[in-house]
């Protein structure tokens, strides 16, 4: 079978349709987006991406991660430090971050999968090795211990080879990262090992039984969905050009990464890209609205309501719902 | 596709204090239909599960076709040629019909595409061709039950292990899977080892039965000799008239 009819077969030509339009939209946006609607769109396409790698371990495998912080954080530290201490650039940078990262998700995956820990003790392990990091960088001193590790920023500067420049470089990354994962899913997603995964997401006793060898499966999920998510922590690194153990292990930031799939739709391939939207474009109306009336905390009580209503409404995701308004539903499987 | 004989050896399990199956030992000759039999909590259910090994035995062995197999993995197992169901089913309830039996073809066809065909054919064998974009949820039991079946068969088992896929199922029902099972075992030559308290369909498909009662084989024989058999008698008359009580 020809990749492009993995890619698109299926597809109605409404849906292609859309989503070729989509794609153009994303590809000129820089064009006639202000800043500030442009770092709106980084921000989303980076939920989009996160999300994507995320999705591969919940939404496809059914192991719930909710510590993805640790692989994006570890694969931001890397990267920032080897170009810090010895200017060697993010895209060499890029795959030393992913081999930590994927280590991590395997030590993580290992113990968490030989020990058949499911559902939330998995999720607990995940979180004591993210916390465990954070700890540990507080006190190393190569990665700038507590205090931080802080690249430099040249102003008008374009490099594309130290991604060194402004947003619409930054922009460019992100969007090519996002369909890279998007289209990446897809093809897992129409394989052997992708159908794997849904079967041990629905019973793994099940799937073992017809020969699916469910232990291999579950580290390969965590391997992809670690290095994805390591690549998103080096663009972040580089975006912000500064890193903190308490904030790029934190809790909440493992927390951010699962929110744009489950509000999208688990285990869908455009249920990581919906959420981003709708999260981020919550979180800047909410910024926006709270800021004239001047309460503090307003804006997260905002956006955890919000968070609830759609939970509750559409307990499956935005996408499904959406999908079938727009006419262009997968077919059954 | 043929059938692959299946010897059990001295088998035995505790679980905690209880013996669930002690000195256990029978054998299928390749291509027949043999069936276990048994009261509730008997051990049948924990024999089946040590040959697909989702546990290793405490003692005695499992052989297929004279290859040790206990104590192997369960998807190897089933790489060995071995698919088994469910008594409580396990459909995969988010997949389609399709689907769910496709997970089971992809085990010896890598293509989706030609895993999907195979599948299809399944399907349409075991009557659920119709239903076969539903979700897997959606079905009724006697269909969970055909499903777990149509599962199981596309792995392309040289050995079918049955656990209780009649139950639940009405009459007509259990004469069509009745007659199913009978064509594919003449038609492939597949083992079959079932499960099953509907006698009906014992004596209909078995050559063979062996009856556990606590953990232990008390007899075996033709399904007209066990009916005479005075062991078998009182554990399943002592049963009634626990039941009467
Ligand atoms: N995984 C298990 N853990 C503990 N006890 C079990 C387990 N499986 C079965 N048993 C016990 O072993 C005995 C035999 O059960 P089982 O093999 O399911 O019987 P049958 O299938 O003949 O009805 C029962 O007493 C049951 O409670
Ligand atoms: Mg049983």
């Amino acid at each position: 079978m020809s990749i492009v009819r993995l890619l698109i077969g299926g597809a109605t030509p409404r849906a292609l349709a859309l989503l070729a339009a989509l794609l153009a939209f994303l590809v000129a946006a820089p064009a006639f987006l202000g800043p500030y609607a442009l770092s709106v769109a980084i921000l989303i396409l980076y939920f989009a991406f996160v999300g994507q790698a995320w999705n591969i371990m919940m939404g496809f495998a059914g192991q719930l991660s909710l510590g993805h912080a640790l692989y994006a954080g570890l694969g931001g530290y890397i990267a920032a430090g080897l170009f810090f201490h010895y200017g060697i650039g993010p895209w060499v940078g890029a795959f030393v971050a992913v081999a930590v990262a994927v280590l991590a998700g395997c030590i993580v995956g290992y113990l968490g999968f030989r020990f058949s820990l499911a559902g939330v003790y998995f999720a607990l392990l995940t979180i004591a090795f993210s916390e465990f990091t954070r700890i540990a960088f507080d006190h190393w001193t190569w990665a700038g211990g507590s205090g931080g590790l802080f690249l430099k920023v040249q102003g008008g500067v374009t490099d594309i080879l130290n991604l060194r420049g402004g947003a619409t470089l930054f922009y460019y990354a992100i969007l090519i990262l996002a369909v890279g994962a998007f289209v990446l899913c897809r093809l897992l997603l129409e394989s052997r090992l992708g159908r794997y995964w849904l079967a041990i997401r629905e019973d793994a006793e099940a799937a073992q039984a017809v020969g699916v060898p469910v232990f291999r499966c579950k580290m390969i999920a965590i391997a992809i969905s670690a290095a994805l998510t390591a690549l998103a922590g080096v663009w972040n690194a580089f975006y912000y050009n500064n890193l903190f153990p308490e904030t790029a292990f934190a809790m909440g930031r493992s927390i951010e990464i699962t929110l744009a799939p489950i509000i999208g739709g688990l285990g869908t391939l455009f249920g990581p890209i919906v959420g981003a939207v709708v999260l981020t474009g919550m979180g800047e109306l909410f910024t926006d609205l709270t800021e004239h009336l001047k309460i503090s905390g307003l804006k997260q009580i905002f956006y955890g309501l919000a968070l609830l209503v759609i939970v509750i409404w559409r307990p499956a995701g935005v996408w499904p719902w959406l999908a079938k308004r727009l006419g262009v539903e997968e077919r059954g499987r | 596709m043929s059938g692959a004989r299946l010897e059990i050896e001295a088998l035995g399990k505790r679980f905690r204090g209880l013996r669930a199956v002690h000195d256990v030992s029978f054998a299928v000759p390749a291509g027949a239909i043999h069936a276990l039999i048994g009261p509730n909590g008997a051990g049948k259910t924990t024999i089946f599960n040590m040959i697909a090994g989702v546990f290793p035995p405490d003692a005695g062995a499992v052989r297929l076709d004279g290859r040790p197999i206990s104590g192997l993995r369960p998807d190897l197992v089933c790489a060995a040629g071995v698919g088994r169901t469910f008594q409580i089913v396990k459909p995969f309830k988010g997949l389609s019909v399709l689907e769910n039996v496709t997970v089971g073809a992809l085990h010896r066809h890598a293509d989706l595409e030609t895993a999907r065909e195979r599948a299809g054919a399944i399907l349409d064998a075991l009557e659920l061709g119709d239903r076969r974009h539903q979700l897997a949820e959606a079905l009724t039991l006697p269909d969970r039950k055909r499903l777990e079946v149509a599962r199981a068969l596309a792995t392309e088992p040289t050995l079918l292990l049955l656990d209780e896929v009649m139950a639940g199922l009405r009459p007509t029902e259990v004469d069509r899977m009745v007659t199913f099972l009978r064509d594919l075992n003449a038609r492939t030559g597949i083992t079959v080892l079932l499960i099953e308290h509907v006698m009906r369909a014992v004596m209909a498909l078995a050559a063979h039965v062996v009856v556990v009662s606590s953990g232990e084989k008390i007899a075996e024989g033709t399904p007209a000799e066990i009916a005479r058999h005075q062991a078998v008698l009182d554990v399943y008359l002592g049963d009634a008239a626990g039941d009467a009580a």
